[in-house]
């Protein structure tokens, strides 16, 4: 057994220079982060890999190979399609067809108004109305967005992030509308507002009272709403704002231990709310990397929470995940490769480990998806559950030299990011001092550079191109119209509901924002009479304060 | 000596994906001309101010919102209400072929840019349609 390592060193160095009389392809050999790879790994590159601390059993610490011991045996990952535009009634029915064609969770899209806490009818909202998601503007709204879908039947995952209380508090009114008590919803409000000021740039409040707000719903859940999932960690727009693998995976859960620490510091028990905090990766197009940051990311995760931050149920230390196919891998040239780019992508998200998936649509570059090109994504999941034969094995790449190799790599390169996150004071400074924002654009523009230069190669657009390409695929168009309904509708809202309760509900959320009080009760009781987001948030601002980013490039 | 192009990347409206805006405000940087960006949320009227006062000849408008028929044309118009119709208007981001089409024969943008485009082929453009 000892003398194997000195034997495949040997056949190795000879291999090698056999090897080398060999002329390469002209390519660079890098995965799509820009890290080297080698052209071959042997048990040599993973000499050190200790088989009990390192990998562990699925659903045994420290959770390298899966989150669960059966993983997909047991129960397949949900099949998320991430979904709304225009209003609440358009979005209702297309949630009910995709619940029809085998859709196991619903996923809300809100639109920019919404997102950033404007009503319909504010003049920042012009234009903006239901493009990219749904409007909603008060608790009426979501109940017709979920009208006929019972909650306590259906799971959903909300992507809303600096208003996600408000949004939180109608979902619970409307569940309390359709009879069905807080403990039974189950769900996920995305709630991650670091992120927020490090890539996807949809912010509201400073990052104070934005994490004072964060460990409210930590607290109000625990207590009241058990099962839902108060917060989902997001790499998915760190990557997309063009970052590298390494930099999604390390700052995504230097983002987590923050929110552990903010819970920690408000006086909350780490295991109190542990298990309800869930993440969210990319998956882009290396195939490899991509599997290796999942794997990653459980390991660093599970040891920072059993060991630094003392958590004892085991709940704690699992990172479970929900994963989105690369939207910044798609191509609006020859967009039906983009079903083959989403297919490669989904199948590292499954030999990853991902708990819920969402396969993005071949026409998301151009525009929000029709029904064609979202039925295809879904059954492109559909296609990988249950005919591949990939559910079978749990953690089957587990063992590879590359796949281990590469997961160490990336847990050694998250390191040594987490110590310059520290060395410059943590999260929050390291967003006030730019870091984040500053590497990031760094790589998108490293890689955009590589695309030009041709040292990179994509699919119909800088090679293989079809010159004079028409598009040929159906664009889903949103009627400008329904901007002005949706105006319309809210304006008869604040004429007919009671004005006097609004103000009441609205004066006491404005005391408890003051003060030090959990504020999700008065944001509900605000919602339940039928104040709007726009004015919930406004008392919000006014106290808070609105947060400015110093544009850089 | 000629003097250096002056151009104003902005992002306006709501929407915060602003990668492709710094990429290319740092391409336009990188190839020698001189780029002032606005950073995120601005409204036209913003957007249109910091365009006259920097003296700009660019307005660069990047948009993934959906919102570029409400936003573009608003930009173009409030630069000629304000006599600045020499400022050359262009944009870029996900934006639909026909809107693309309705834009440019409306007059309300030179050039779109879209997805996929190299980042030289922006410079070129800007320097072959920008005299100074």
């Amino acid at each position: 057994m000892n003398d194997q390592p000195k034997g495949i060193k040997e056949g190795l160095e000879k291999w090698r220079e056999n090897r080398c009389q060999m002329k390469d392809r002209d390519f660079r050999f890098e995965t799509v982060s820009g890290m080297e790879v080698k052209d071959l790994y042997t048990p040599l590159d993973i000499e050190d890999l200790d088989y009990e601390r390192d990998l562990g059993f699925p659903g045994e610490y420290p959770f390298t190979r899966g989150v669960y011991r059966n993983m997909y045996r047991g129960r397949l990952w949900t099949m998320r399609q991430f979904a709304g535009f225009a209003t609440a009634k358009e979005s209702n029915k297309r949630y009910k067809y995709l619940l029809e064609k085998g859709q196991t969770g619903l996923s809300v899209a809100f639109d920019m108004p919404t997102i950033m806490g404007y009503d319909s009818d504010h003049p920042r909202s012009l234009g903006e109305v239901g493009r990219v998601g749904v409007a909603i503007d008060s608790l009426q709204d979501m109940e017709t967005l979920f009208d006929g879908i019972p909650l306590d039947k259906v799971s959903t995952s909300m992507t809303i992030n600096a208003p996600a209380a408000v949004i939180w508090c109608m979902y619970i009114a409307t569940g309390e509308k359709q009879g069905v008590r807080p403990e039974k919803l189950t769900g996920t409000i995305q709630n991650d507002i670091l992120k927020e000021y490090i890539a996807q740039k949809s912010w509201i409040f400073p990052p104070e009272p934005s994490m004072r707000l964060i460990t409210d719903i930590f607290a109000y859940a625990s207590r009241h709403v058990p099962k839902w999932n108060t917060i989902s960690i997001s790499g998915y727009h760190i990557r997309e704002a063009g970052s590298t693998a390494v930099q999604e995976l390390a700052f995504t859960l230097a983002d987590g231990f923050a929110y552990v620490e903010a819970g920690i510091k408000a006086g909350l028990n780490v295991d109190d709310f542990a298990p309800r905090l869930s993440f969210f990766f990319n998956a882009h197009i290396d195939f490899f990397e991509e599997i290796a940051k999942y794997r990653a990311a459980r390991r660093i995760w599970a040891r920072r929470m059993k060991e630094k931050y003392g958590a004892k149920d085991p709940r704690s230390w699992l990172l479970r995940f929900h994963t989105q196919t690369a939207g910044c891998s798609l191509t609006a040239q020859q967009p039906e490769n983009n079903i083959v780019r989403t297919a490669y992508e989904a199948l590292a998200a499954v030999l990853g480990g991902t708990q819920s998936l969402h396969t993005n649509s071949m026409d998301e570059v151009l525009a929000l998806p029709t029904e064609k090109a979202v039925q295809i994504a879904l059954r492109t999941q559909q296609i990988l559950a249950y005919e591949t034969g990939v559910a079978n094995v749990i953690d089957p790449l587990a063992g590879s030299y590359y796949v281990e190799a590469l997961t160490n790599k990336m847990e050694e390169e998250a390191e040594k990011y987490f110590e310059e996150i520290e060395k410059r004071g943590g999260v929050l400074a390291c967003i006030e001092q730019n870091f984040f924002q500053q590497e990031i654009a760094d790589a998108a523009y490293r890689y955009q550079r590589a695309l030009d230069s041709k040292q990179r190669i994509l699919v119909g657009v800088n090679e293989f191109v079809n010159p004079d390409e028409k598009l040929e695929i159906e664009i889903l168009k949103i009627d400008p119209k329904i901007e002005q309904e949706q105006v319309a509708r809210l304006q008869k809202l604040r004429r007919e509901r009671d004005n006097i309760r609004v103000r009441e509900t609205l004066e006491a959320l404005r005391r408890a924002c003051e003060g030090t009080e959990n504020v999700i009760p008065y944001i509900l009781d605000c919602v339940r009479a039928y104040a709007t987001e726009g004015e919930i948030i406004q008392v919000m601002r006014e106290v808070f304060g609105e947060y400015k980013e110093k544009p850089t490039f | 000596m000629a003097r250096k192009i002056r151009v104003l990347v902005a992002k306006p409206g709501l929407d915060g994906h602003d990668r492709g805006a710094r990429v290319i405000a740092r391409a336009l940087r990188d190839a020698g001309m001189e780029v002032i960006y606005t950073g995120l949320h601005q409204t036209p009227e913003q957007i249109v101010e910091a365009a006259i006062q920097e003296d700009v000849d660019v307005v660069g408008l990047s948009i993934l919102s959906g919102a570029h028929m409400t936003l573009i044309p608003r930009v173009t118009q409030l630069l000629r209400e304000n006599g600045a119709d020499d400022i050359i208007v262009i944009g870029g981001g996900t934006i639909p072929e026909d809107d693309i089409r309705a834009l440019k024969e409306g007059g309300w943008v030179k050039e779109l840019f879209t997805p996929g485009t190299p980042l030289e082929a922006i410079v070129e453009w800007i320097q072959s349609n920008v005299k100074v």
